[in-house]
């Protein structure tokens, strides 16, 4: 069929996300929770599989075979739609997202950056519809909760992606790298306030910590995912380090150049292609140090495996670097798997170095109590969005009547930027004179 | 082909989403089906190569407004008017309106002999990736030629927001 | 119990009309909790998201300890004293050995004075380790409780390798020490108190200037000076609000009056204060710990104290400062070898009182953050 012909690549892409993410993002919890246990001083887990590698899938199997527990007057339409929602909401976000130029199941969507957005939106529902079909007070209000955080940051998100969308004059995502790489400076480096403004708005947008007390286990309201246990509460869970990767994608699609190598368009420090095979060479060599200290036999095989998947995965990537240097004349035909397959590598790169910050920041800092996190989110970053959103426009205009392209146009944007923040600080100080946001809590003196 | 086959159903799930909207008992699930309908119509959008109505009735629509409405829904209390037999008088009043206007409609369909928008150019003719932007062109006409009515819709928002603001901190 | 107004709080989750029309909720933090630091009820009167009244119900670890002590003779009492603060065994052990000698009338000898010092600030350090972690998780801070125990470990294997035991450690007797001091006592000291001082720049590096944690806990609790006097409160709390009270240099015990050490003293009483006042706590004891293994006395470590005690009639009570407060033992003694009555009043207990006071008016995300500041045990609290 016509359809079938022209529509199977996206078709078995979406299919093999379906599949396969579920599974990555299981890797990414076991990931975090070795970061974590770095950070503390301590090892994670260890004993399922060699180093801890089996842990998610030992977890998975044991969410599938445990009891589904329906409370009794709960909603049961609404108590099965609310984790579907979720997740439906973080797959479909990620079906608009590109790795490389050539990996994007829907290709070349004219409003590519605000689909994800729109999309990863709706995932609000799934909580709020959540909190209510747990049919208990306290998850309800926390769930309430848990989604007006998600709006009120939202605004801030979107206000910061425009600023980026500003320089970038498009919403296709492959446009939106493209215009980064002709003008040879990512819009993070050209928009810095936007861009702190955006990794903080993202995670309060997946409810991450130090934004989590909707969700927090030592708070007095139980969140909205209480009363979901076995696959269900897996699937919200699911939906949430979904969320992670789909906030920390549009970053640095938007921000962090996509798929460009640093300095992609300067010619002299092309030896930074260099950089990606050798990455992998030297952690295929650690590894292959580490083995004899390894305690038992099972670990050892591990890592030796572990350094040869190192090994080939540094042949791929220096293949298409070394190839054209050896053979001139093959250079044409090697560019598209350079552009994909090292695209992909950076691509993976920023996005991973993105969420280990998300992961630092939530093992470093305590949570916020929720009325402060409303007054951060909409008396500073509601304010430093949208003024930076002006005074960027008014850079951009500097820059385009004096000709300031690529780097020069910074001249133009970071006295922007740093007129935005102060005059957010300077309505933040007005705000907190103006109340005195103290003291609700001293009684009458009775005993004086 | 596949453009009727894919209109026809949000079409209809649009259609079906509406009348469960307005037969259900329960709110939450009113609303929910509301939802559905709303997709369905962005969905609709989305066939008609209007992708940014298409994203903008998400976000803006299913995104904010239904998130309100739930908001509401859940804060308040809705024991009463649930135990409350609210559409028991207004059956038969309603179904006589309803068949009034679509006599009506079918008398206007019958007597022009055609569907409507029948002979109109057909959309198909040009490939989806040959359009222009749809974001752009609505920003171009949205700055130029209807510059005044953006600016007095935007003025009108910023008046209802003031509004509300003033009349939520009155209250406390 | 009475709740507040006269009325007695009634069920969970009722909404109860007051005078004012004003919607109340009880709120239940059951005996199930994470954060409730032990089994304790509280029940909050929750007007929207502000605390207006609250009860704290106790008793759901008790175990009659004071009315088995008047079945038990005085030595075969000792090891029941170490399960009530199960996080600062060592002091309890400390207090109740001192009573004793006091009714007895004899004197542990210098070099017991010492190492039991050195053993009980050892343990003082341990049991704020202890807090700062939990109060930091309650909090949200995740990684702090690791850190913190990391150097509990190293308090609890000194205290394993001189008694045997980490947690309840029956480490003295009464008229001194049965174990002499293990021979790396000293070395593993200095070892620990070298490696601490770091640590607890780590601890003040996570947690003091961070602007969230300062968000958190400053303004929270506020507990004045007269208040706190007239509450009974005692140990940190009290000296957070301002109050310079430490027994150990008021009634010095011990080998105390041989150190030269300060007390930290806060200014605003509020939930920061109390931070500050037992990080510094901790600093004071380790330097205490280092001038004591500098000359440890050498002679006997046990007083000539009969095998079976019996104790003239007569009543004490002494006190010493816990990690937590003012310990104070009440021993009754009627000539027996076992005593009339054994009265201990537990520092927790009466620091407990002053939790309705500092939650009146504060949202309920505090409540954890409070409870948290109290450093109360339910061991002690309920006995």
């Amino acid at each position: 069929m016509e359809f079938v012909k022209q529509y199977w690549a996206p078709l078995v892409c979406g299919l093999a996300i379906v599949a396969v993410l579920p599974l990555i993002v299981g890797y990414v919890v076991l990931v975090e929770r070795k970061i974590m246990a770095d950070m503390q001083a301590r090892l994670g887990p260890m004993r399922v599989g060699p180093h801890g590698l089996l842990q998610p899938i030992a977890d998975a199997v044991k969410l599938l075979i445990k009891e589904d527990i329906i409370p009794d007057d709960a909603d049961k339409l609404v108590f099965w739609l609310a984790p579907v929602l979720s997740v439906g909401a973080a797959l479909l976000a990620i079906a608009g997202l590109a790795i490389g130029p050539a990996f994007q199941i829907a290709k070349d969507v004219n409003i590519g950056i605000l689909f994800v957005v729109g999309v990863s939106a709706m995932g609000i529902f799934g909580i709020v519809l959540g909190g209510w079909a747990s049919n208990s007070h306290y998850s309800l209000i926390g769930a309430l909760r848990s989604s007006a955080q998600l709006v009120s940051y939202e605004t801030a998100a979107g206000m910061a992606l425009v600023c980026g969308l500003l320089f970038a004059g498009t919403l296709n995502i492959t446009s939106i790298v493209e215009a980064q790489r002709n003008q040879g400076i990512w819009f993070g480096l050209l928009a810095p306030v936007a861009f702190f403004t955006y990794l903080v708005a993202s995670i309060a947008e997946t409810n991450r910590a130090p934004f989590d007390l909707p969700e927090a286990e030592s708070e007095l309201v139980a969140g909205y995912m209480t009363e979901f246990s076995g696959f269900r509460w897996s699937l919200y869970f699911l939906a949430e380090y979904t969320n992670m990767i789909v906030v920390a994608s549009v970053a640095t699609t938007l921000f962090l150049g996509g798929w460009l190598r640093p300095f992609s368009e300067t010619r002299w420090l092309d030896f930074i292609d260099f950089l990606p095979p050798l990455l992998m060479a030297a952690i295929g060599v650690y590894c292959l140090r580490r083995t004899p200290k390894q305690p038992a036999r099972v670990q050892q095989w591990f890592m030796l495996v572990v350094a040869g998947l190192c090994f080939a995965l540094a042949v791929v990537l220096g293949a298409p670097v070394l190839v054209p240097m050896a053979k001139p004349s093959l250079a044409a035909a090697v560019k598209p798997f350079y552009l994909g397959i090292h695209g992909g590598f950076w691509f993976i790169l920023k996005v991973s170095a993105y969420i280990y910050f998300f992961m630092w920041v939530r093992f470093t800092l305590p949570r916020y109590r929720f009325d402060q996190l409303m007054r951060l989110g909409w008396h500073f970053l509601i304010p430093l969005s949208i003024i930076n959103v002006v005074l960027i426009g008014i850079a951009m205009i500097v820059g385009m009547y004096y000709h300031l392209n690529g780097w020069l146009l910074l001249l133009a944007t970071i006295p922007a930027s740093v007129i935005a923040l102060i005059i957010a600080l300077f309505i933040l100080a007005l705000e907190q004179k103006g109340q005195p946001q103290k003291a609700p809590g001293t009684a009458p003196d009775s005993y004086a | 082909m596949l453009d009727q086959a894919i209109f026809y159903f949000f079409a209809g799930v649009a259609v079906l989403s509406a009348i469960l909207t307005v037969t259900r008992r329960n709110v939450v699930h009113s609303a929910i089906f509301l939802i559905t309908a709303l997709l369905a119509t962005a969905g609709i959008f989305l066939e008609l190569r209007a992708e940014f109505l298409f994203i903008v009735q998400i976000i803006l629509y299913v995104g904010g407004i239904m998130v309100l409405f739930v908001f509401v829904i859940m804060l308040v209390n809705l024991d009463v008017a649930v135990r409350q037999l609210q559409f028991a008088r207004q059956k038969w009043v309603g179904l006589l309106i309803s068949l009034a206007l679509a006599a009506q409609v079918g008398l206007m369909l019958w007597s022009s002999r055609k569907m409507p928008g029948q002979g109109m150019r057909v959309l198909n003719a040009v490939p989806a990736d040959k359009l222009p932007p749809n974001s752009e062109e609505v920003a171009k006409s949205l700055f130029s030629s209807y510059l005044l009515p953006f600016e007095i819709a935007s003025v009108l928002l910023l008046v209802a927001m003031i509004g509300a603001v003033v009349m939520a901190k009155k209250r406390t | 119990m009475t709740g507040m107004a006269g009325n007695t709080i009634t069920g969970t989750g009722e909404k109860q009309q007051t005078l004012l029309g004003a919607d109340e909720l009880i709120l239940n933090m059951g005996p199930q909790h994470p954060s409730t630091h032990g089994v304790l009820r509280v029940k909050l009167k929750l007007d929207g998201e502000r605390v207006i009244a609250s009860e704290c119900m106790i008793g759901y670890l008790h175990r009659g300890v004071e009315k088995i002590a008047e079945h038990r003779s005085y030595q075969q009492f000792a090891p029941y004293v170490d399960r009530m603060d199960y996080v600062a065994a060592v002091s309890n052990g400390l207090g109740y050995c001192e009573a004793i000698e006091k009714l007895l009338m004899v004197e542990a000898p210098p070099r017991a004075r010492v190492i039991r010092t050195i053993l009980t600030e050892l343990q003082r350090i341990a049991s704020h380790l202890l807090w700062l972690g939990t109060h930091a998780l309650d909090i949200g801070a995740l990684t702090p409780l690791f850190y913190c125990f990391r150097e509990r470990e190293e308090i609890l294997k000194i205290f394993e390798k001189y008694c045997g035991a980490r947690l309840t450690t029956h480490a003295f007797r009464i008229g001194g020490l049965q174990y002499e001091a293990y021979d790396t006592l000293e070395k593993d000291v200095e070892r620990f108190c070298q490696a601490f001082e770091p640590r607890i720049k780590d601890y003040e590096d996570l947690l003091t200037q961070n602007r969230i944690w300062l968000g958190r806990t400053k303004g929270v609790g506020i507990l004045k000076a007269a208040d706190a006097i007239a509450l009974g409160a005692t140990g940190p709390v009290l000296r957070a609000s301002g109050v310079k009270w430490d027994i150990r240099k008021a009634m010095p015990y011990a080998a105390y009056d041989q150190y030269k050490f300060e007390i930290p003293v806060g200014t605003t009483g509020d939930t920061y204060d109390r931070y500050m006042v037992r990080m510094e706590e901790m600093r004071q004891s380790r330097l205490i710990c280092l001038q004591a293994i500098e000359n440890i006395p050498t002679g006997p470590i046990m007083a000539r104290v009969g095998k079976v005690l019996k104790p003239p009639p007569g009543e004490v009570y002494h006190s010493i400062e816990a990690p937590k407060g003012e310990l104070g033992y009440y021993v009754i003694s009627d000539g027996t070898v076992q005593p009339y009555r054994v009265r201990i009043r537990p520092p927790s207990f009466v620091n407990l009182q002053s939790f309705d006071h500092m939650v009146k008016g504060h949202l309920v995300a505090d409540v954890v953050a409070i409870i948290g500041t109290l450093d109360i045990v339910l061991g002690e609290v309920d006995r």
